[in-house]
C-alpha cells in the first residue's frame, strides 16, 4: 500500500473519529458516534497492519500477539470496573499513552529507518521527538499519581513543600536544556536525561493538587495524552496520530477550561495547587453556631408532604455508592407524585459528568437529570433541596465579596422553602469554608452515610 | 516552477485544523456526557497503537522492537477498554429511553 493510499484511509479513519466525538452531542446519537469510533480504529489498525505487514515478516506475530493481549484486558477492565471508579480507570488509561509515546520515541531513536525517519534522525525531527516524549513522559508519572489519589492509594490530600515552584521551575530548565543538547545532535544521554526529568516534573506537578480538583488535573492529562499523540505524529509524520492527537487534546483542553471556570479558579492557581491545603481544618466561628438536625424519619416526612424535591449529589454520593438507593428513593417520592429532579454541578465528583454517569448506572432517566444553569431558576419554586454529599458547591458565601470561593457559580439550593442535608460530619468542605447554608433556619441536617440515610428515608416514605 | 512543501508545514496545517474542528466538535458536548467523552477521547488517543505498530516492526528486530510490541500492548489496553467501557456507559443512557416513554402511558390509563 503507497503512503498517499494509506493516508486517505486515514483520512477516512479520522472523519469516523469526528463523527464519534459528534455523537455526543446528545445521549440519543452518542452510541452511534462510538460505532463510529471502533470503525475509525478499526480502519486505521488494518491499514497500519498492511504497511508493516511487509517490513515486520514474522515480527508480525508480536504485534498480533500485543493487540490480543492488550485488548484482552482492556476487555476484561472496561467489563468490571465500577462506575464510581471511573475517574481512576480515566486517569490510568492516559498513564497507558504516556508511556506507549515514550516507548515509540525510544524505539524510532534506535532505529530511525523503521519508523521511515531519515538515519541519522534529521534536526527537525528531533525537536518533534523530545517534544512527544517529554510530554509523554510527564502525562505517564503524573497521571499515575493522579490514579493514586483517585483510588485512594496515596492520600488524596496536596503535598505543599518550601521551594516547590522554584525546584518545578529548575527541573523544566533543566529538561529543556538537555532537550536542546539532544536536538543539537547529543544522542542517548541527554534523551535519557531529558526524559527521567520528565518523569520526575509529572510526580511533583500533580502531588500538591488536592481531591476536589481532580475533575482539572484528570481533564488536564487528557489533554496531554493527545498531544503527546500529536507530538509522536509529527516525528513520525503520521497524519493520522495528529488529527487524533489534536482531537484530544482540545477536547481535554476544553474540559479544563469547563472545570476551571466552574471553581472560578484560573488554570494557573489550580496547577501551583495548594489551595487545598488547609483541607480538614475547622472554619473559625462555627462553635457559635448552632444546626438543627434531623432523622431519615423526619426528611422522609418532609419530603413525602413537598410537592417538588430538587436533589443535588456530589461526591459524598459517589463514595458513599448510594446512586441506586437514591434512585429508589426518587421513585417512591414519584409514586406519591411529588415531583423529583437533580441538579448537577460541573465539578461535583471527581470526574466531569462523573455524577451524571453514577445516576445513569441507576437508570434515573436523563431528562430528569439537570445541568446547573438550566435548573437554578427552578430552587425559588422547590419545597425541598435534598443535598446529598455535596458542599462547596452549594455554599452561598460563593455570592460575598471576600470569601475564599468568592465568584464561583454555585447550585443556589438555598433558595428552597426547606433544605435538607446529609454529611458524614460537620467538617467544612474541600476549599476550608464553613458553610452559611447549614445554619439557616429552614435548614435540616441528617449526619450519616449517603446511603444508609437514603434508604432508611426510603423506608419511611412508605 | 512550484517547489515540493515540506511535510513539516503539511503537518502544521492538519495540526493547526484538527485542533479547530476539535475545539467545535467538542463545544457541542452535552455536559451530562463528559465522562464517555472522556473515555472515548482515551481510546481515540490509543491511535498511538499506530505508531507502536511501525516501532514494533523494524526491518532488523532488536529490543527496539520488544518496545513497540509492549508499546502496541499498553495502546491496545486503551483502545479496547475505551471504546467497551464507553460503551457499557452510554447503554446506561440510552436503557431509560424506552421506560420513559412506557410510563407516561400507564399514567395515561390510570388517568
Amino acid at each position: 500500500m503507497s503512503a498517499s493510499y494509506a493516508a486517505l484511509w486515514y483520512l477516512v479513519a479520522s472523519v469516523c473519529f469526528i463523527l464519534a466525538l459528534k455523537g455526543l452531542s446528545h445521549p440519543s446519537t452518542a452510541r452511534r458516534g462510538n460505532v463510529f469510533g471502533i470503525a475509525g480504529m478499526a480502519i486505521a489498525v488494518v491499514v497500519t497492519m498492511i504497511i508493516v505487514y511487509k517490513a515486520a515478516g514474522s515480527n508480525i506475530i508480536g504485534i498480533f500477539a500485543g493487540i490480543v493481549i492488550g485488548g484482552g484486558i482492556g476487555s476484561i477492565v472496561a467489563r468490571r470496573v465500577q462506575m464510581t471508579q471511573m475517574p481512576e480507570l480515566v486517569a490510568a488509561m492516559h498513564s497507558l499513552v504516556g508511556l506507549a509515546a515514550v516507548m515509540i520515541a525510544v524505539a524510532a531513536i534506535n532505529n530511525p529507518e523503521a519508523m521511515g525517519l531519515a538515519n541519522p534522525i534529521p534536526i527537525g525531527s528531533r525537536l518533534e521527538l523530545f517534544i512527544g516524549t517529554f510530554i509523554g513522559a510527564i502525562t505517564f508519572s503524573g497521571s499515575i499519581i493522579a490514579f493514586g489519589k483517585l483510588s485512594g492509594k496515596i492520600k488524596s490530600a496536596p503535598v505543599v513543600f518550601i521551594g516547590q515552584h522554584w525546584l518545578n521551575l529548575a527541573l523544566a530548565i533543566a529538561m529543556v536544556g538537555f532537550g536542546a543538547w539532544f536536538f543539537m545532535g547529543g544522542g542517548w544521554v541527554p534523551f535519557i536525561a531529558m526524559t527521567a526529568i520528565a518523569f520526575l516534573l509529572g510526580v511533583l506537578i500533580i502531588i500538591p493538587i488536592g481531591g476536589a480538583d481532580m475533575p482539572v488535573v484528570i481533564s488536564m492529562l487528557n489533554s496531554y495524552s493527545g498531544w503527546a499523540a500529536a507530538g509522536i505524529g509529527f516525528s513520525l509524520n503520521n497524519p493520522m496520530l495528529i488529527i487524533s492527537g489534536s482531537l484530544v487534546g482540545s477536547s481535554g483542553a476544553i474540559l479544563s477550561y469547563i472545570m476551571c471556570k466552574a471553581m472560578n479558579r484560573s488554570f494557573i492557581s489550580v496547577i501551583l495547587g495548594g489551595f487545598g491545603a488547609e483541607e480538614g481544618t475547622q472554619a473559625t466561628g462555627s462553635g457559635q453556631k448552632t444546626v438543627k438536625s434531623g432523622s431519615a424519619d423526619d426528611a422522609a416526612f418532609i419530603m413525602g408532604h413537598a410537592e417538588s424535591v430538587i436533589i443535588v449529589p456530589g461526591y459524598g454520593l459517589a463514595v458513599a455508592r448510594a446512586q441506586h438507593a437514591v434512585k429508589e428513593m426518587a421513585e417512591k417520592l414519584r409514586e406519591k407524585g411529588v415531583s423529583v429532579r437533580y441538579a448537577i454541578h460541573p465539578v461535583a465528583g471527581r470526574m466531569p459528568g462523573h455524577m451524571n454517569v453514577l445516576l445513569a448506572e441507576a437508570e434515573v432517566p436523563y431528562d430528569q437529570v439537570f445541568e446547573m444553569d438550566d435548573i437554578n431558576n427552578e430552587f425559588g419554586t422547590a419545597d425541598v433541596a435534598l443535598i446529598l454529599g455535596a458542599n462547596d458547591v452549594v455554599n452561598p458565601l460563593a455570592g460575598e465579596k471576600g470569601s475564599p470561593i468568592y465568584g464561583m457559580p454555585i447550585i443556589e439550593a438555598h433558595k428552597a422553602r426547606t433544605v435538607i442535608v446529609n454529611k458524614r460530619s460537620m467538617a467544612s468542605g474541600y476549599a476550608g469554608v464553613d458553610n452559611p447554608l447549614f445554619y439557616l433556619d429552614k435548614t435540616m441536617m441528617v449526619f450519616g452515610d449517603a446511603k444508609k440515610v437514603i434508604e432508611d428515608i426510603a423506608k419511611a416514605i412508605e | 516552477m512550484v517547489a515540493a512543501i515540506d511535510p513539516i508545514v503539511v503537518n502544521l496545517i492538519v495540526f493547526v485544523l484538527a485542533i479547530f474542528v476539535g475545539y467545535h466538535v467538542v463545544w457541542n458536548v452535552t455536559p451530562a456526557l463528559h465522562t464517555p467523552l472522556m473515555s472515548v477521547t482515551n481510546a481515540i488517543s490509543g491511535i498511538i497503537l499506530v505508531g507502536a505498530m511501525l516501532a514494533a516492526a523494524p526491518a532488523v528486530f532488536d529490543w527496539g522492537g520488544y518496545m513497540g510490541i509492549v508499546a502496541v500492548t499498553l495502546a491496545s489496553i486503551n483502545v479496547f477498554g475505551g471504546f467497551l467501557v464507553t460503551r457499557r456507559m452510554l447503554e446506561m443512557f440510552k436503557k431509560k429511553e424506552p421506560k420513559a416513554k412506557v410510563e407516561p402511558v400507564q399514567n395515561a390509563k390510570e388517568a
